[in-house]
């Protein structure tokens, strides 16, 4: 079963497992990973469900696109490798991928 | 005539706030006696038929007083149901399209191509000269970079170093509170506690806080604006007084940087210690439309969260007791009082382009009002959507924050404060009982309570 890491900004790790076709935001909640919110459920409307991905990871995950940026470009957390988790659809060849969690959700 | 912006920035920056302020209070006053209407005000409350006697289209969800006669809840039901896409074409403050389900209002918000938040996120408009920019009203880019200059003091990592002090002051509040004997909560607790938040936030007086509760009582109930009681003289007399009270506060900060004094954490500071905000002053009506926001913006939706709990957790006294049994629920109980109260009814677009909403053509031009306080009681997406349930699990899904670019920036402060409100007050008090009618704001945007009698029952001691 492929796995994703999701690591706190304090170093704490937790797994899941990757679902095809879900998002890395479903994967989070689904999972109950602390410090990942959906308050708009997906839409790429709020910002709190933001993700870094492991820089070696990013060209396969992607990068942001323009309407994870309206979000994105206005948070003080942002990474060159930041996502918003619920636009990222998650893929089972993607096992061993850590994504951190910004010090904070805003 | 159409006046250049380069030309209106420099008039602006050379005439000082107070003055500019008075000078529009002069225009509007010559233009109430040119047109007849002065001392006539706008709304005189009547009794709201039950929603079922009204035609569907003659609902005008613009009377400022739905909300306070308790018939907000009905009309909404029934637009979700029949209209969810209304237009109603003769309102007081002109024609405007109401939306009023969960999922078109995010898909409105999310979409600032086609929905301009310019020039007012309210359904009138203020009076003219006191419309004064404020990048909750912009569209991107302009909107992204007044943001950025000043979302900081309220950025999560700020908040942790107030935490701190936001806690000692509601304690400090909380001990001198009268127990076994009726006291208005809100002016005691939830007008006292968010003034006291504003002046950390902006480091103003703490003793002349009420000030910034006056202020923006005032720029909230503007009849034009939002159908609200104010008195125009009333209101531009407040506002030279709030020019003055702000310029001085941006001149006393810098004074006492000047002199070594150790930065705070506060508004002024950050904006004085930032390359494109430190001669801010220089520019005093985006001066002014930044504090102003962060002033409104921190008080009504606060304020009103805080009473709305109480009065809610009346209402559903099973879950007053839930509360008291798993303490650990108060996170999620405060996104489910910011539903359940949604402090601010609606916000405002204009159609950049003609568009199809759900169904319904929208010209360019229309006004579309997202009515959050609708969407947070649409019953496709919150289950028994009247009632408060503090362990709701998509609490979090409310809309009263806003979705997109113009999300509430204040949100995790507010979340916070009402957080340790609820913490501080369960181990103080056994029960906290409304004891009278509690009485409402006459406005279309705010949701207020202006007056709950409660009596609290001190815990046990031991």
């Amino acid at each position: 079963m492929a796995v994703v890491t999701f690591m706190s900004y304090d170093g704490d790790e937790h797994e899941a497992p990757l679902e095809e076709g879900s998002s890395l935001m479903q994967v989070a909640t689904n999972n109950a990973i602390p410090g990942i919110d959906a308050d708009c459920g997906g839409e790429a409307a709020c910002g709190p469900c933001h993700v870094i991905v492991d820089p070696a990871w990013a060209d396969k995950v992607g990068r942001s696109g323009p309407e994870e940026e309206e979000m994105l470009s206005m948070n003080p957390d942002r990474q060159p490798t930041s996502r918003l988790s619920c636009q990222v659809k998650a893929s089972e060849s993607w096992d061993g991928l850590t994504v951190q969690l910004p010090e904070s959700q805003w | 005539m159409k006046i250049p912006e380069a030309v209106k920035t420099k008039v602006e920056a050379a005439i000082p706030l107070d003055r500019q302020v008075q000078g529009a209070h002069l225009y509007d006053k010559g233009r109430r006696w040119l047109t007849g209407t002065n001392g006539k005000k706008m709304f005189v409350e009547r009794p709201i038929p039950p929603v079922e006697d009204v035609a569907l289209a003659d609902i005008d969800l613009s009377n400022p007083f739905l909300y306070r006669q308790g018939l907000w809840a009905s009309y909404f039901e029934r637009l979700r149901n029949e209209a969810p896409v209304h237009y109603q074409p003769n309102s007081p403050f002109g024609p405007f399209w109401s939306v009023t389900r969960h999922a078109d209002i995010i898909a409105v918000d999310k979409n600032h191509e086609v929905f301009s938040a310019e020039p007012f996120i309210i359904i009138g408009e203020p009076p003219r000269f006191m419309d004064i920019a404020m990048f909750i009203a912009m569209d991107p880019p302009k909107h992204d970079v007044r943001r950025r200059a000043v979302q900081g003091v309220v950025a999560p990592k700020n908040l942790r170093e107030m935490e701190g002090l936001i806690r000692e002051r509601v304690r400090d509040v909380l001990d001198n509170l009268p127990v076994n004997e009726p006291f208005d909560w809100v002016s005691t607790v939830s007008i006292e506690l968010t003034a006291r938040m504003l002046a950390t936030l902006l480091d103003f007086p703490f003793e002349e806080r009420h000030k910034l509760v006056e202020w923006s009582d005032l720029a909230t109930s503007m009849e034009q604006a939002n159908g609200g009681p104010s008195d125009n003289d009333e209101l531009f007399r407040g506002m030279v007084g709030m020019a003055r009270g702000l310029s001085a506060l941006w001149h006393d900060k810098a004074a006492r940087l000047a002199a070594g004094e150790e930065p705070g954490f506060d508004l002024i500071t950050m904006l004085q210690s930032d390359e494109s905000t430190k001669d801010l002053i220089k520019r005093p009506m985006e001066f002014a439309g930044n504090l102003i926001l962060l002033i409104v913006g921190g008080n009504d939706t606060t304020r009103n969260s805080m009473s709305g709990g109480v009065l809610a957790l009346n209402q559903f006294p099973d879950q007053f007791e839930k509360l008291k049994a798993n303490p650990e629920l108060i996170p999620n109980m405060v996104s489910e009082i910011i539903r359940w109260q949604t402090p601010l009814a609606y916000m405002r677009r204009v159609a950049k382009t003609d568009t199809v909403l759900n169904g319904q053509f929208i010209r360019k031009g229309d006004k579309v009002v997202m009515w959050y306080a609708s969407g947070n009681r649409d019953e496709t997406v919150f289950e028994r959507p009247d009632e408060l349930i503090i362990d709701r699990r998509n609490a979090r899904n409310h809309i009263a924050f806003g979705f997109g670019v113009h999300r509430c920036m204040g949100n995790r402060l507010a979340e916070l404060q009402l957080r340790i409100l609820w913490e501080e007050l369960l181990p103080r008090f056994e029960r906290i009982d409304v004891v009278g009618e509690p009485e409402y704001v006459q406005s279309n945007f705010v949701r207020g309570i202006s007056k709950l009698m409660v009596e609290l029952t001190p815990k046990r001691a031991g």
